[in-house]
C-alpha cells in the first residue's frame, strides 16, 4: 500500500485516496467543433504504461482535492506530486 | 509405546507441567512447551496424514511454518473448528483436540490408498486431461474429486472468538528473532530507533537458542549462553517492542507489512473467554530488516516421504529444544556439513545413530572428524536408492554415486533404521522480500537465490541474505547494520566466533536411481504429490515457465507454497531443459506467508460491524411502527410498514392507494443533498445538467438530469434556487457521494475558474413528503402561517418558513403525481414534525409508505429511477426525455456525447411500458424481451426494468428497455419465462394522470 504524498496534507495511506485514470488530459472547450473521432480520443483513448505514467488522484477521505502524481508503474514508486494546474516536476 | 523418546535435559519443556491431549480419538500426554508435533513424536507417533493425491502415509517432516504433511484440524466438532493447521507450529494446551485431514476413515486403513496403487494412471496434469470431458460429466467427477481431497472442514457455525485490527509505525521493523534478528534490534534500538521486533515462533533466538555445540563458540560461549544474555539485554531496552507468536504474513510496497499476533492459541479453551485471539498488525515501517532465516532442503530420491523421514535439522531441533528423540536407530542423509551437527546432538544423548550417507567424497572439518571419533560410520560419495516401511520406514538401500554423480554404481547395501534425516543445504527464506517486490540473483557455488535488488528501504540479514556460517552471520549482520542504519557497532568490535563446519556441499538436485524415473516416486512436493516424474512429464510435453509447470504439476501450489520443494523443481527443470537456474523465473512467493484465519482478516467488522449503517432521523418511529427495512446504498430505508398479518404486496397495495385517495406521508431524508453557492452557481449547474438554468427564479424548483460525459444518464433529482447565487441540489440516495466528488473533479480540474462552492447537507436535514389529495389540509394544519394557495405557492416553488419557531424550508415539488409537499427541517425536529404531520393527518386517514410504494406510484407516473431504469448505458433520448435537454446550450456534461454516430443509432435500446394482455400477470423485473420466439437463436430485444400492479389502474403495469421501442408502440412482444410464455403490449411508458391534472387540481 503505497504512502502518499498529498500536496495539501502531506504523507497519508493510500486507502484515503482515489485514483483518477491519466493526467494532463483537457477536457476539450469546444466539443461541438470536434468530429466523432476526436471527441472519441478524448473521451475513450487513454495510456496503460509501464513505467513512467502521470496520473490524476483525489484526496477522496481527506481534504478531498484532485492532484497530480508521476508514478513508476513498474515498480509503483512515486516521482512526484504536484497541484493541478501545475507543470510535472520530473519528465 | 515406551516413553524413552523423552529425554529431560531440555530447559524448554517444564515437566512438572503435563498437559494431556487427544489426537485422532486417542489421549496422550505432553508438556508445557511442547508443540503438538513434539508431543506425538514423544509418543512415538509418526504417522500424522495421508498426501492429497495418492493418500500416501506422511509423517512429521518438520518442526516449523514449512510443514507440507502434519497439516491437521483442530478442535474438532467445535466452532473453533480450523482446517490446515500445521502440527508443528501448535503449541498444546490442556483440552487440545486434533485429528488427522485427508484420510478416511482412519488415518491407518485410508480407502484413498488405492490411488497410490493406480499411480502410474495419475500422472501430472491428470485431472485436466480427465475430467475435461464430456463437460456435463464435470458435477459427476467434481462429487468424487471433492469427497476424496483432504482440505479439511470448515465450521458450521460462528467463530465465537473476538479478532482486532491494530496500526502499528515504527521506524525499524525487524523480522525474526534469531541470533542475527537479535542482533540487528538491539543495535536499532540502542541508537534511538523505536524498534518493533516480531518472530513467528513463541520464543526468542531461532535455532542458536538451543545450539549448545563445542564446535560453534561467541566469544568463548556456546552460542545459546551468549544469544541469551543478548536477549536479557534487549527485553530491557525502551525505544523495542518484542513480538513473539507473530508471522508478517505480507510485505507490501512502501514498507507496509500485516502480521498476524497470536494471543490464546496457546491457552487452555476455558481460559480464552473474552479474550482477544488473534491481531492483524498493520505496520508502517521507515526500514524494515528481513531475518527470516532459511529453510532446510530435503533431498529428492525414490520414496522420500515415508513416515519418519524428517529434515536432519527437524531432528537436532526436537531432540535440542524439546527433548525428544524422533527414532531410536537414526540414518542421517546429507550433502553439507549440517547433518553432523544433528548428529553430535544425538551423540551427546546417547542416541543410536546407525550411519551417515553423504553425498560428497570428501569431507574435510572438524565437527566431521568429530562424528567420525564416535565410531559413527559414514558412507562418503553415497546416496540412498530406496526406503522400506509403509507406515514408517524400516530400512533404506544405498549405493555408490558416481564420479559425475548422474548415476549410481555397484552393489546394493541395506540398512535398518526407525528414523532418517535428511539434509539437502538451505535454502534462505526470501518469501517476504519478493513479496515486496525484490529482486533475487542466484549463486551458483552453493546453489541459493539471494536478495539482490531492494525495491524500498529494507534489507535482508543472516542466512535469509545467504550466509550461512555463524561467523558470516555475525560479522555480515554486523557490517550490513552499520550502512543501513548509519550507526556505531563498536560494541561487537571484538566479537571472536569459532565454527567448526565448513561450507562444501555436493548438490544434485535429483539423485539417481537404479531404477528407470517412471518406476520412481521421488518426490518435490509433499504436500501436493507432485514427483520428479511430475516435473520431466511436464517439460516433455512443452511446459517451460515454472509459473506453468506450477500449475500443471501442481508443485508448490498447496498450503505451505512449496517452501521445502520449489528449489528442487526449478533444479530439475533447468538440468532437464539444460537452462541456468532462474531463466525460467522463479516462482512468485504470494501472500500470506502462512495461511491466516477469516476470523483475522476482518477483525471487527462482523455482524452489525460489517459495513456502517446510516439511519435517518426519524428511523426509530419506523421501528416502532412495525416498518420493513431495505437498504440502499449505506441507509437503512422504511421499506413498507405491513399491519395486521399483511405480506409485502397486501402492505403496499393498501398504501398506494391510500397516498392517491387521500394522503401519504414519506421520509426522503436519504436524498442526496448538495449546498451549492457563489456567484458562478447558475453558470455551473448549465454545464451539468442538460437543462438551461440561468433563467430559473430564486424560490423556484426544477428537475435536472445529469449525465456522463459519455452520454448517458447519471443521476437525477430537483434543484431549488434559494438565492440569487445560491442553490440546493438533491440527488439520488445511492448516487449523493458520487455526484459529489463528480462535481468537485470538475470544479477543481477543468473550471477551477468558476467562484463556486460545494457542501454536503445531507445529514443536516430531516425531509418529509406529505402527497396526496388532502396534503394541503394537512400542511396547513402544520404550518397555519404558511399561505398554500395555488397562486403563492405553486408547484415547483419553495418557501422559507417555520414550524413552532424552527425554521425549515418547504417545497412543492411531486415524485408520485399527487399534489405534495416536502418539509425539509434541521435534522433533529425530523421526528417531532413527521409525528405532527401523522397528527395533523390522522383524520385524513395519513398513511406512511415506504419506498415500494414510492417506486410504484413513481411507476403509474413512468417516472424513472435512475439504477433501475437505467444502466450507464442510455441517454435521455433513449429514455424518451428528449424534453429536458437543451438544444439552445452550447456545452453541457455529455451533449457532445448524444449526437456520436452510436448515440444516435435508432434501433438503441429505449424506455417503454408495457402492459400484459391478463391484466393480473405481473412480470418479473429483469425478464428478457423478445419478438418471435420460433427462431433460433431467439434474438433478445431487451429486458424488464420495473414491474408492479398498480391498485390505482387495477391493471399490471411495467417498464422496460427495448431495441427500437420507440417506434413500437402497440406492437406485441413476448416476455418467455421458465413455463410460459406472457404477451404484453408495448406502450407509453405514462400510465397514470397524463395530462398531470391532479398536480394542478383544485384542492
Ligand atoms: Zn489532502
Amino acid at each position: 500500500m503505497f504512502l502518499i504524498n498529498c500536496p495539501f496534507c502531506g504523507e497519508r495511506e493510500q486507502s484515503e485516496f482515489k485514483a483518477g485514470g491519466e493526467a494532463h488530459i483537457v477536457r476539450p472547450k469546444q466539443p461541438t467543433e470536434l468530429s466523432d473521432d476526436e471527441w472519441a480520443e478524448y473521451l475513450f483513448m487513454r495510456k496503460n504504461i509501464k513505467g513512467v505514467q502521470f496520473e490524476r488522484w483525489n484526496h477522496i477521505h481527506g481534504c478531498r482535492k484532485w492532484f497530480n502524481m508521476v508514478r513508476d508503474t513498474s515498480n509503483d514508486q512515486i516521482k512526484a506530486v504536484y497541484k493541478m494546474g501545475e507543470k510535472p516536476p520530473v519528465k | 509405546m515406551s516413553n524413552n523418546l523423552r529425554f529431560k535435559t531440555s530447559k524448554f519443556i517444564d515437566e512438572t507441567y503435563r498437559i494431556s491431549f487427544k489426537f485422532n480419538n486417542k489421549t496422550y500426554f505432553g508438556f508445557k512447551g511442547d508443540t503438538l508435533a513434539s508431543a506425538l513424536l514423544a509418543n512415538g507417533v509418526h504417522l500424522v496424514g495421508r498426501s492429497f493425491k495418492y493418500h500416501r502415509p506422511r509423517g512429521i517432516m518438520t518442526s516449523g511454518s514449512e510443514e507440507p504433511n502434519a497439516i491437521i484440524q483442530l478442535h474438532d466438532n467445535s466452532s473453533r473448528t480450523e482446517p490446515n493447521v500445521r502440527a508443528t507450529e501448535v503449541e498444546i494446551y490442556e483440552g487440545l483436540v486434533a485429528s488427522s485431514q485427508n484420510c478416511w476413515p482412519s488415518v491407518n486403513f485410508d480407502i484413498g490408498g488405492i490411488n497410490n496403487l493406480l499411480s502410474p494412471i495419475l500422472p501430472a496434469g491428470f485431472y485436466y486431461k480427465t475430467f475435461m470431458w464430456p463437460a456435463s460429466f464435470w458435477e459427476k467427477y467434481e462429487y468424487f474429486i471433492r469427497k476424496s481431497a483432504g482440505l479439511g472442514k470448515s465450521p458450521k457455525v460462528a467463530d465465537p472468538d473476538i479478532y482486532e485490527h491494530n496500526y502499528i509505525h515504527c521506524d525499524v521493523l525487524v523480522i525474526g528473532a534469531g541470533i542475527s534478528g537479535i542482533i540487528a534490534a538491539k543495535m536499532a534500538a540502542k541508537n534511538g530507533f523505536k524498534t518493533l521486533l516480531v518472530d513467528e515462533k513463541s520464543y526468542l533466538g531461532g535455532s542458536s537458542i538451543y545450539d549448545n555445540s563445542e564446535f560453534s563458540k561467541i566469544n568463548n560461549h556456546l552460542t545459546s549462553s551468549w544469544l541469551e544474555k543478548e536477549i536479557n539485554e534487549i527485553s530491557k531496552l525502551e525505544n523495542l517492542e518484542i513480538k513473539t507468536r507473530t508471522s508478517v504474513a505480507a510485505f507490501h510496497g512502501y514498507n507496509f507489512l500485516l502480521a498476524r499476533e497470536n494471543l490464546t492459541d496457546h491457552l487452555p479453551v476455558n481460559q480464552r473467554e473474552n479474550k482477544v485471539r488473534q491481531r492483524l498488525l498493520k505496520i508502517r515501517a521507515k526500514k524494515v530488516i528481513t531475518a527470516t532465516g532459511s529453510i532446510e532442503r530435503p533431498l529428492i530420491f525414490d520414496n522420500n516421504d515415508r513416515p519418519g523421514i524428517l529434515l536432519s535439522s527437524a531432528i537436532k531441533k526436537y531432540i535440542d529444544l524439546y527433548g525428544v528423540a524422533c527414532g531410536k536407530n537414526n540414518v542421517l542423509f546429507t550433502n553439507n556439513d549440517t547433518a553432523y551437527e544433528t548428529a553430535m546432538s544425538l551423540i551427546q544423548r546417547g542416541i543410536k545413530i546407525n550411519a551417515i550417507i553423504d553425498n560428497r567424497e570428501q569431507i574435510d572439518s572438524k565437527i566431521s572428524y568429530e562424528v567420525e571419533k564416535n565410531n559413527i560410520k559414514i558412507y562418503k560419495g553415497y546416496s540412498i536408492v530406496e526406503t522400506y516401511g509403509y507406515r514408517r520406514i524400516n530400512k533404506i538401500s544405498i549405493m555408490k554415486l558416481s564420479k559425475d554423480g548422474q548415476t549410481v554404481i555397484g552393489n546394493k547395501t541395506k540398512l535398518n533404521c526407525d528414523c532418517l534425516g535428511l539434509s539437502g543445504g538451505w535454502t534462505p527464506a526470501v518469501h517476504l522480500f519478493t513479496q515486496s517486490g525484490g529482486k533475487l540473483k542466484f549463486r551458483e557455488e552453493d546453489q541459493v537465490f539471494i536478495p539482490d535488488v531492494y525495491p524500498s528501504d529494507q534489507i535482508s540479514i543472516g542466512s535469509c541474505n545467504g550466509d550461512f556460517g555463524l561467523e558470516e552471520i555475525v560479522k555480515n549482520t554486523l557490517s550490513s547494520l552499520k550502512k543501513f542504519l548509519n550507526i556505531d557497532n563498536s560494541e561487537y568490535k571484538t566479537i571472536e566466533i569459532i565454527s567448526g563446519l565448513n561450507q562444501s556441499k555436493r548438490n544434485i538436485w535429483l539423485l539417481p536411481s537404479d531404477k528407470s524415473i517412471g518406476k520412481t516416486k521421488s518426490f518435490v512436493d509433499y504436500q501436493n504429490d507432485a514427483t520428479s516424474k511430475d516435473i520431466k512429464l511436464a517439460l516433455r510435453e512443452g511446459f517451460r515457465s515454472i509459473e506453468h509447470v506450477k500449475r500443471y504439476t501442481t508443485t508448490g501450489m498447496g498450503t505451505d507454497q512449496g517452501k521445502l520443494g520449489n528449489m528442487h523443481a526449478l533444479g530439475i527443470i533447468s538440468e532437464t531443459a539444460g537452462t541456468k537456474m532462474g531463466e525460467h523465473g522463479t516462482t512468485t512467493f504470494r501472500p500470506p506467508y502462512t495461511p491466516l484465519t477469516f476470523g483475522t482478516i476482518v477483525g471487527r467488522n462482523v455482524g452489525e460491524f460489517f459495513d456502517i449503517f446510516r439511519r435517518t432521523p426519524i428511523h426509530d418511529w419506523h421501528v416502532a411502527n412495525n416498518a420493513e427495512f431495505e437498504n440502499v446504498g449505506q441507509w437503512k430505508r422504511a421499506w413498507y410498514y405491513p399491519k395486521d398479518n399483511e405480506n409485502m404486496h397486501q402492505a403496499v397495495q393498501r398504501e398506494s392507494k391510500a397516498a392517491r385517495d387521500s394522503a401519504g406521508i414519506l421520509d426522503a431524508s436519504t436524498l442526496g443533498k448538495i449546498d451549492i453557492q457563489g456567484t458562478d452557481a447558475s453558470e455551473f449547474l448549465n454545464r451539468v445538467y442538460t437543462n438551461a438554468w440561468s433563467k430559473l427564479a430564486v424560490g423556484k424548483c426544477r428537475y435536472g438530469l445529469m449525465l456522463n460525459e459519455d452520454g448517458m444518464v447519471y443521476d437525477d433529482g430537483v434543484t431549488t434556487r434559494l438565492g440569487e447565487n445560491h442553490y440546493i441540489m438533491t440527488t439520488t440516495t445511492g448516487g449523493a457521494a458520487n455526484v459529489l466528488g463528480k462535481l468537485e473533479d470538475y470544479l477543481q480540474t477543468e473550471w477551477p475558474e468558476l467562484d463556486v462552492y460545494l457542501s454536503s447537507v445531507t445529514d443536516h436535514y430531516a425531509t418529509i413528503s406529505v402527497c396526496g389529495p388532502n396534503s394541503k389540509k394537512i400542511v396547513s394544519k402544520v404550518i397555519p402561517d404558511l399561505d398554500l394557495s395555488d397562486e403563492k405557492f405553486p408547484h415547483m416553488s419553495f418557501k422559507n418558513t417555520k414550524i413552532d419557531n424552527i425554521k425549515c424550508r418547504v417545497m412543492r415539488i411531486s415524485f408520485t403525481g399527487e399534489h405534495s409537499y416536502e418539509i425539509n427541517i434541521q435534522a433533529n425536529f425530523g421526528k417531532s414534525v413527521w409525528e405532527k404531520c401523522m397528527e395533523a393527518g390522522k383524520e385524513f386517514n395519513i398513511t406512511p409508505y415506504g419506498t415500494e410504494t414510492m417506486h410504484l406510484l413513481r411507476a403509474e407516473k413512468g417516472f424513472i429511477i435512475v439504477g433501475q431504469d437505467t444502466d450507464a448505458t442510455l441517454t435521455p433520448i433513449d429514455l424518451q426525455m428528449d424534453w429536458i435537454v437543451s438544444k439552445k446550450k452550447y456545452d453541457f456534461i455529455g451533449k457532445r456525447s448524444l449526437y456520436r454516430s452510436d448515440t444516435i443509432r435508432e434501433d438503441r435500446k429505449q424506455l417503454v411500458g408495457l402492459l400484459t394482455e391478463n391484466p393480473e400477470e405481473v412480470l418479473e423485473e429483469g425478464a428478457q424481451i423478445v419478438a418471435d420466439i420460433k427462431k433460433s437463436p431467439i434474438e433478445m430485444l431487451g429486458h424488464v426494468t420495473s414491474s408492479y400492479y398498480s391498485p390505482n389502474l387495477k391493471k399490471s403495469i411495467a417498464l422496460g428497455v427495448v431495441k427500437g421501442g420507440k417506434n413500437m408502440l402497440g406492437q406485441k412482444l413476448i416476455i418467455p419465462m421458465e413455463n410460459k410464455n406472457i404477451n404484453v403490449t408495448v406502450a407509453d411508458p405514462v400510465f397514470f394522470d397524463k395530462e398531470g391534472e391532479r398536480l394542478n387540481a383544485k384542492l
